[in-house]
């Protein structure tokens, strides 16, 4: 190691102390908000746990789920966090604007992408098969769980096309670095609650 | 369906219609509401129009990232909810002085909103903003630092607040509010039993305004762990900043639970979701766990900042180091923990169980053990210090009376099997106010009166300020004491009618209790007024007014925007009081260097604009707007992350020219003795004569 770690998580080689700083700050700041947001996922988790047998008489877990489909989702968010990492591997040692850089954000991009098109597939083959939010508390807390996940991978797009576009287009300076070391915190946070999911949802409810 | 364009709006959700369509004595009071806020809003355009204000309010306030501009306007946030919120109690004490047999003058349904908006503002949008805006005013003062760690999120907290309150406020003239309480229970707030909007104003309002409050907990925690003056161990920090730290931490826990009970009962009113309906497989329970994950860490979120004023208060005045401070700190964090076992306390007769009900039972009567030793170490601090009755001393009296009486009554709840017989009376309603008046609001008032002089340059005039602190006390009791009896011989809370006349003789004191609550508050403004028309004679400019024992006495009073020349290095507890003692505070000549800040910004403003419409959006269904809005809000996050961070610079000349006349007024001396304390000798220079050294 060449710099002492001065924040949890991934430190950049070539920062200064005061920029250094600055990103301890945001970084722990983070930290903070991502115990903040697991919180509200354990919510979550909590209330599909309570109700998870609340049927109605309506579909169950072993009609609607598609373990095969779910399998690939996996695969692609585990992979897309992978690709995450070598992409904050690539930042902390070619620098913000490298091609490595931003070939391996979009394929993390790309992977999650995929991941949230197989899951609007799921849940419209659910559809079909009357597995409806409004069919029973079962399916509520399903999707309310799923569905945050669903949004963060959302947002988390949103913010990857965004951080792609600033890159490519300004030049590389601190804050933008710092800004993609959050990006991969909570890239990776998603992909620790999907495994969550995975286990909870999924895997319970089919066995 | 609604209409494409105004969603659910229609003609007679208009102001003053429902009074055009029944000029009824309830209508009447509504439609009086009504005016009032069209009164204040035109006399405030009419101010800032009269005096040229709008440029100035918009340059140096809304556009501003100062820490303690944003905290005075949260103060301002809260005041003004304060008025509606005071007003709204004394009219409801009234009504049910004369409810017996439903001659109430005010409809069921009327009755129903009053409570429920009167504990929302009370807690969301009074509590909090008062709260929050004296920890963003104080903190980073008294942690040596020049701002918070976030200051534009720091103002984006406060856009979110207000928007909430905003949103509050528009329901009184556009529609109506819910009835549900400031609880909103499901199932009765499902759109089954509750199809109007009114009980969506109220998750709009909390959500947004939770948003909010989330953001400035990350923000205080981070300051309070990153942002120390080099040098302050944790464990040398003011012990303000300790009981803000415990109270981020709570925030932080509890938030989330309120987020998610509030989006999940919003999924169940908009989208026919199922998480807390009678049928289909909805867990009705759900949601008085989750609401009471927030609901009961939100109580000690509010009361443990102001404890940690009193703490202050009470060190100060008494001319005194803290006494036991170590032991305060423990006490912070064990009621911060403890606050997350015990939630469950508020819904003994929901049907738990016996063992369940007692564990909850123990913890809550254990919480009483961490708040006697902080009123013990406080009457440690007192005793033998040089005592003074300043306004904050007579609320940290009123305190003790009070708030004891009213932590007692807690414990006597907190047993399940009196619970029982109690629960949903007016006894409780008599609990959380004696806890949430003589302790929060007491706090903030004390902590008013304390910090005033160092966000304004002068001191708020005493013999108004200690009256105002006395007719608080009366009030308060006269009021609410007697809401116990009733409580105690049946009278159910948030009722609109009844039948026992024996209620009314004390219901009748608590109303003339709730004109003397009027009164405080009208004293209250009267204080500040006086005082602002005073100003000269109660100037402290140079900044120390109370012989203070912290950093943020330590600079100018206001402090400049900077708040310290150079961060200053602290060696130990109570630095400046130790610097006084070596007489090395005010050092001569320091060395002047520019001084970055970051740029004012109207981001905060514009997210607090499209939240507020955001929200009026949604609660009447105009979807176009909504996602309008949404777009925006989006957009304006995109745009911070895109932007570079500007910044501005104060020249080493012009800190210079700031800092070098006021530093020479304080070398230049005679600081006043305490016995001079309130007269107009004071200018904020203390001769230190403290009872016991750093």
């Amino acid at each position: 190691m060449t710099a002492p770690a001065s924040y949890p998580g991934l430190n950049l080689l070539d920062s200064d102390d005061a920029a250094n700083n600055e990103t301890e700050v945001m970084v722990f700041g983070f930290w903070v908000f991502l115990m903040s947001d697991l919180v509200m996922f354990g919510l979550f988790f909590a209330t599909y746990v309570t109700m998870s047998d609340n049927l109605a008489f309506g579909p169950g877990p072993r009609q609607l789920f598609d373990l095969a489909s779910v399998g690939w989702q996996t695969a692609c968010l585990l992979v897309s966090s992978f690709a995450m990492g070598m992409g904050s591997l690539a930042l902390k040692y070619d620098g913000a604007r490298s091609r490595q850089l931003l070939m391996w954000l979009g394929v993390a991009g790309v992977l999650a992408a995929a991941f949230l098109f197989l899951e609007l597939r799921d849940f419209s083959h659910m559809a079909t098969l009357g597995g409806v939010p409004s069919r029973s508390g079962f399916l509520s807390a399903y999707y309310g769980l799923v569905g945050l996940h669903g949004v963060h991978i959302t947002f988390g797009l949103l913010w990857l096309a965004f951080m792609m576009t600033k890159i490519a287009a300004t030049p590389p300076d601190h804050p933008v670095k710092t800004q993609v070391l959050r990006l991969a915190l909570y890239w990776h946070f998603l992909g620790l609650v999907w495994v969550g999911i995975f286990s909870v949802v999924f895997l319970t409810g089919v066995a | 369906m609604t209409h494409p364009i105004f969603g659910a709006l229609t003609l007679s959700d208009l102001p003053f219609a429902a009074f055009i369509a029944d000029p009824s004595v309830t209508e009447g009071v509504a439609a009086g509401a009504q005016v009032i806020v069209f009164l204040a809003i035109f006399a405030i355009l009419a101010v800032l129009t009269r005096y040229r204000l709008w440029g100035p309010m918009y340059r140096d306030w809304l556009c501003s990232v100062d820490h303690k501009k944003v905290g005075i306007m949260y103060m301002v946030v809260g005041v003004v909810m304060m008025a509606r919120g005071v007003i709204e109690g004394a009219v409801m004490r009234a009504n049910q002085m004369t409810a017996l047999d439903g001659g109430g003058m005010l409809s069921p349904d009327h009755v129903g909103q009053l409570f429920s908006t009167h504990g929302t503002i009370m807690i969301f949008f009074v509590a909090v903003p008062l709260v929050f805006g004296l920890i963003n005013y104080v903190l980073p003062l008294q942690l040596g630092a020049r701002d918070m760690a976030f200051p534009v999120m720091n103002q984006i907290s406060l856009g979110l607040t207000a928007a909430g309150a905003v949103l509050i406020m528009i329901s009184l003239v556009v529609g109506e509010f819910g009835t549900g309480g400031w609880t909103a229970y499901p199932p009765y707030t499902s759109r089954l039993f509750s199809p109007g909007t009114g009980t969506d104003y109220w998750i709009w309002s909390v959500l947004i305004a939770g948003v909010g409050s989330t953001l400035s907990a990350f923000n205080f925690a981070v300051t309070i762990y990153k942002k120390r003056a080099p040098g302050m161990k944790m464990m040398a920090m003011p012990i303000f900043c300790w009981t803000v730290l415990c109270s981020s931490i709570t925030l932080i826990f509890a938030m989330p639970p309120i987020t998610v009970s509030t989006i999940m009962l919003a999924a169940d009113r908009y989208l026919g979701f199922h998480f807390f309906t009678n049928d289909l497989g909805g867990e009705v329970m759900n949601y008085a766990n989750l609401f009471w994950m927030f609901g009961h860490p939100e109580v000690y979120i509010l009361i443990l900042p102001c404890y940690g004023i009193f703490a202050e208060v009470v060190s100060n005045f008494s001319a005194k180091r803290l006494y036991g401070y170590v032991s305060l700190v423990i006490a912070t964090m064990a009621i911060a923990v403890l606050s997350f076992s015990v939630w469950l306390h508020h819904f003994f007769t929901m049907g738990q169980g016996v063992n369940v009900n007692i564990a909850f039972g123990v913890a809550t009567m254990a919480i009483a053990i961490p708040t006697g030793v902080k009123l013990y170490d406080w009457m440690g601090t007192m005793f033998r210090g040089r005592v003074r009755l300043s306004t904050p001393m007579v609320y940290l009296f009123g305190f003790y009376l009070l708030f004891v009486f009213g932590g007692l009554t807690g414990v006597i709840l907190a047993n399940p099997t009196i619970d029982y017989q109690v629960h949903n009376s007016m006894f409780l309603v008599a609990h959380f106010h004696n806890v949430l008046i003589p302790g929060v609001l007491f706090g903030v008032l004390a902590g008013l009166h304390y910090w005033f002089p160092k966000a304004f340059g002068f001191r708020l005039a005493e013999r108004p300020g200690r009256i105002t602190a006395v007719l608080w006390v009366i009030g308060f009791s006269l009021t609410f004491v007697p809401l116990y009896w009733v409580g105690l011989m049946g009278l159910p809370r948030r009722a609109a009618s009844f039948a026992n006349p024996d209620y009314v003789p004390w219901l009748i004191w608590s109303a003339v209790g709730a004109a003397v609550i009027l009164a405080a508050v009208g004293s209250l403004l009267w204080t500040i007024w006086t005082s602002v028309v005073h100003r000269k004679d109660l100037a402290t400019p140079i900044g120390d007014p109370w012989d203070g024992r912290t950093l943020e006495w330590s600079v100018s009073a206001p402090p400049p925007a900077y708040n310290f020349v150079t961060i200053p290095t602290v060696a130990g507890r109570d630095p400046f009081a130790a610097a006084k003692a070596a007489g090395v505070a005010y050092a001569p000549n320091p060395v002047y260097a520019d001084i970055t800040a970051p740029a004012p910004t109207v981001v905060g403003f514009i997210i607090c604009v499209i939240s507020g419409v955001f929200g009026f959006a949604m609660v009447w269904q105009v979807w176009w707007l909504a996602a309008l809005c949404a777009l925006g809000i989006v957009g304006s996050v995109m745009w911070l992350g895109w932007r570079k961070p500007r910044t501005v610079v104060t020249t080493a000349e012009q800190v210079k020219q700031i800092d070098a006349p006021w530093r020479q007024a304080a070398l230049a001396g005679p600081g006043v003795d305490r016995g001079l304390e309130f007269t107009s000798a004071n200018r904020g220079l203390a001769a230190p004569d403290m009872v016991q050294d750093a």
